[in-house]
C-alpha cells in the first residue's frame, strides 16, 4: 500500500518570499506525523499543498497515492481537514454546520454520537459567531472527522482549547490511530508532539531542521544534564576534564557531557574528594523542548536582524 | 449523494444565515420597495393610455431593480465573503463540487428574489392599483423572471472575482447597478428621454431588457410606444438576457476560484 502522504523536495514561494524550501517528509499508513515550528515556519503552507489548496511551486506531493490537486474529487471523500481559523457560516449554529458536513460524506459518523463526544452537545443551539474560540476549533474538529476520512490534516488542533478540551481531543487522536486512521498534524506544543507523533519533524524558516521520533531525538549523544546541589566556589580539575562543568548559580552545578552510570559515579566521588556536602542531585533527560529550542532560536535571531 | 443535494442541503444553510441577519433581511427587501414608494408618489406623469400612471411603470420596472439588488449583489457579494472568511476553502476541503457550491447560492438567490418580487408586486397593485395581468402575460413573466436571475446571478458571481476585499463588493457591485437604472428605464422613463447614443449603451446591457419584459408583462399593450423601438421586442428579450447568461456562465468558469489569490 501506498504512503499515506509522501512529499519529497517540496518547494512554496508567495512572491519573493520562500515559505518551504525543499522539505521532504512521509507519513506511512496509520501512523501520526507532528510538524513541529514557530509561527511563519512554514506548517501551514505545506500542510495547504497537502490539502491541494495550492500547487506546489517546485517538488511532488501524493497524498493517499494521489496527487491532491488533479485528483481533488477523487481524494477529497477520503481526507479530513481541520483548517486553522474561519470559514464556517457565522450564522448557522454548530448542529446546523455539523450536519450540513455530515450530509457531504457518503458515510458520515453518527453526528449525535461526535456531539456528546467533542462537548458540543449544550452548543449545538448556539450560532458559530458566539462561539468560544476553544468551542470552534471543537466544531472544526468533529467537522473534519465526520465524514470518516482515511486521513487527516490537523492544523493546531487544540489551539484555544482548555485543558480539557487538549485531554479530549488527544484522546480522539489517539483513537483514530488505533482505528489506523493516518494523521499529519502541526503543533507549536511540545508535550502535544511527543504524546501524540509517531514522529515529529522540526521545520525552521522553511526547511527540516530535525526529523524522528520523539525518543530519537530527545536520545541524541551527549545530551543528558546531572544537576548537582553542594558547596559554592567549587574548581572542577582534570578528573572532570571530560566533562562541561558550570557553577550556574552559586552552590548550583550543572554538569553535561556522556553521563553514564560510571561517569555519575565518578563525578559523585570527585565532590565527595572535595568534602562537599552535596545536598542534592538530579538527573535531566533532554526533552523535545531543549531539542526543540535548540534548533530553532537560531530562527529569531535572523528574524530581528 | 449527488450534486443536486449537496446544493440543496447548502442552499437551506445558507438561508436559514441570510434570515438570521436581520439587517441584510431589511436592507434587501425594504430598500427596493422603498424606492417604488418614492418614485410611484413623486412622478405623476400620465400617458395617453387610459388608467396607467407612473407609479404602475415603476411596479413594472422595479421588479428589475430588486432582481438585480438580490441576485447581482447578494452573489457578488456572498461569494467575496465566502472566498474572504475561507467559507469557500473550507467546502474546497470536502466532496462537494463548485457545481453544489453554486446551486446552493442560486437557491438562495432564487428564494430572495421571488419574495422580493411579491414585496413589489403587492406594493404595486395594493398602493398604487396596478391591475394583475392574464395567464399568458405570467408566462412571460416566468421566463424573463428565470432568465433575469440566473444571468444577474451569474454575471455577479463573475464580477466578485475582481472584487479584492469583501466589504468593499457592496460598493463596487453597486456601481453598475445605480447606472444601468437610470440608463435601462427604470428610474427615468419613457427612456426616449435619454441621448440616442445612451440608449444605445444600454442595450448592450440586460438591466433594460428585464426592465422591458417586465413592463410588457404588467402594462397595457398600448404602451410599447414609450419603449426605445416602439415595440416590446420579447425575442430580443429573450435573445439578450440568454446571451448573457452563456457570457455570465463562460467567465465564471474562467474567473471562479476558491480562494484568495494572495492565499
Amino acid at each position: 500500500m501506498t504512503d499515506a502522504v509522501e512529499v519529497r523536495d517540496v518547494v512554496v514561494r508567495y512572491g519573493d518570499t520562500t515559505a518551504v524550501d525543499g522539505v521532504s517528509l512521509t507519513v506511512p499508513r496509520g501512523r501520526v506525523l507532528s510538524l513541529l515550528g514557530h509561527n511563519g515556519a512554514g506548517k501551514t503552507s505545506l500542510l495547504q499543498v497537502c490539502e491541494g489548496f495550492r500547487r506546489a511551486d517546485g517538488g511532488t506531493a501524493r497524498v493517499l497515492g494521489l496527487d491532491p490537486v488533479g485528483d481533488h474529487d477523487a481524494l477529497m471523500p477520503r481526507l479530513g481537514i481541520m483548517l486553522q481559523s474561519g470559514g464556517v457560516y457565522p450564522w448557522a449554529t454548530a448542529g446546523e454546520i455539523l450536519r450540513l458536513f455530515a450530509s457531504f460524506a457518503a458515510a458520515p459518523l453518527d453526528v449525535e454520537m461526535l456531539l456528546d463526544r467533542l462537548g458540543l452537545r449544550k452548543f449545538e443551539r448556539t450560532r458559530w459567531r458566539r462561539l468560544s474560540g476553544g468551542e470552534q476549533q471543537r466544531l472544526s474538529l468533529a467537522v473534519a472527522l465526520v465524514g470518516r476520512p482515511e486521513l487527516v490534516f490537523l492544523d493546531e488542533p487544540t489551539a484555544g482549547m482548555d485543558t480539557e478540551a487538549r485531554h479530549t481531543t488527544w484522546r480522539l487522536i489517539e483513537e483514530l490511530r488505533a482505528d489506523g486512521v493516518s494523521v499529519l498534524l502541526t503543533t507549536h506544543l511540545l508535550d502535544e508532539a511527543e504524546r501524540l507523533a509517531d514522529e515529529v519533524v522540526i521545520m525552521r524558516s522553511g526547511v527540516v531542521a530535525a526529523t524522528g521520533t520523539p525518543a530519537e531525538l530527545t536520545a541524541a549523544a551527549g545530551i543528558d544534564l546531572l544537576e548537582v546541589r553542594a558547596d559554592p566556589g567549587l574548581v572542577p580539575d582534570s578528573r572532570l576534564a571530560d566533562l562541561k562543568v558550570t557553577e550556574t548559580t552559586p552552590g548550583e552545578y550543572a554538569i553535561a557531557g556522556a553521563l553514564d552510570a560510571a561517569v555519575i559515579s565518578d563525578v559523585l566521588g570527585w565532590f565527595a574528594a572535595k568534602d562537599a556536602q552535596v545536598t542534592a542531585v538530579n538527573t535531566r533527560r533532554r526533552t523535545l523542548e531543549d531539542v526543540y529550542l535548540a534548533l530553532t532560536t537560531g530562527e529569531k535571531t535572523k528574524v530581528s536582524r | 449523494m449527488s450534486t443536486l443535494t449537496w446544493g440543496v442541503s447548502r442552499g437551506h444553510v445558507e438561508l436559514l444565515q441570510f434570515f438570521r441577519d436581520r439587517t441584510a433581511v431589511v436592507f434587501t427587501f425594504a430598500f427596493p420597495g422603498m424606492l417604488l414608494l418614492l418614485f410611484g408618489t413623486i412622478f405623476q406623469d400620465s400617458y395617453d393610455q387610459p388608467g396607467v400612471s407612473a407609479s404602475h411603470v415603476f411596479s413594472a420596472s422595479m421588479i428589475a431593480y430588486g432582481i438585480l439588488a438580490t441576485a447581482f449583489v447578494t452573489m457578488g457579494a456572498g461569494l467575496a465573503m465566502d472566498r474572504e472568511d475561507g467559507t469557500l476553502k473550507r467546502l474546497h476541503g470536502t466532496p462537494i463540487s463548485a457545481t453544489s457550491y453554486v446551486l446552493g447560492k442560486l437557491f438562495l438567490v432564487l428564494v430572495l428574489s421571488v419574495v422580493e418580487t411579491i414585496v413589489l408586486i403587492a406594493l404595486g397593485a395594493v398602493v398604487f392599483g396596478m391591475s394583475l395581468p392574464d395567464a399568458s402575460h405570467w408566462l412571460t413573466f416566468a421566463w424573463v423572471f428565470l432568465l433575469s436571475i440566473t444571468a444577474c446571478s451569474l454575471l455577479g458571481m463573475a464580477v466578485s472575482a475582481i472584487v479584492k476585499h469583501a466589504r468593499t463588493a457592496g460598493a463596487i457591485l453597486n456601481v453598475p447597478v445605480v447606472a444601468l437604472q437610470f440608463i435601462s428605464g427604470v428610474f427615468i422613463y419613457p427612456v426616449t428621454q435619454l441621448p440616442s447614443w445612451l440608449i444605445n449603451v444600454a442595450a448592450i446591457f440586460p438591466v433594460k431588457w428585464m426592465a422591458q419584459g417586465f413592463r410588457y408583462v404588467f402594462l397595457p399593450d398600448g404602451m410599447r410606444i414609450n419603449e426605445a423601438a416602439g415595440q416590446w421586442e420579447l425575442g430580443r428579450v429573450a435573445l439578450v438576457l440568454g446571451a448573457w447568461c452563456v457570457i455570465g456562465l463562460v467567465l465564471c468558469l474562467v474567473t471562479f476560484r476558491w480562494t484568495r489569490p494572495d492565499r
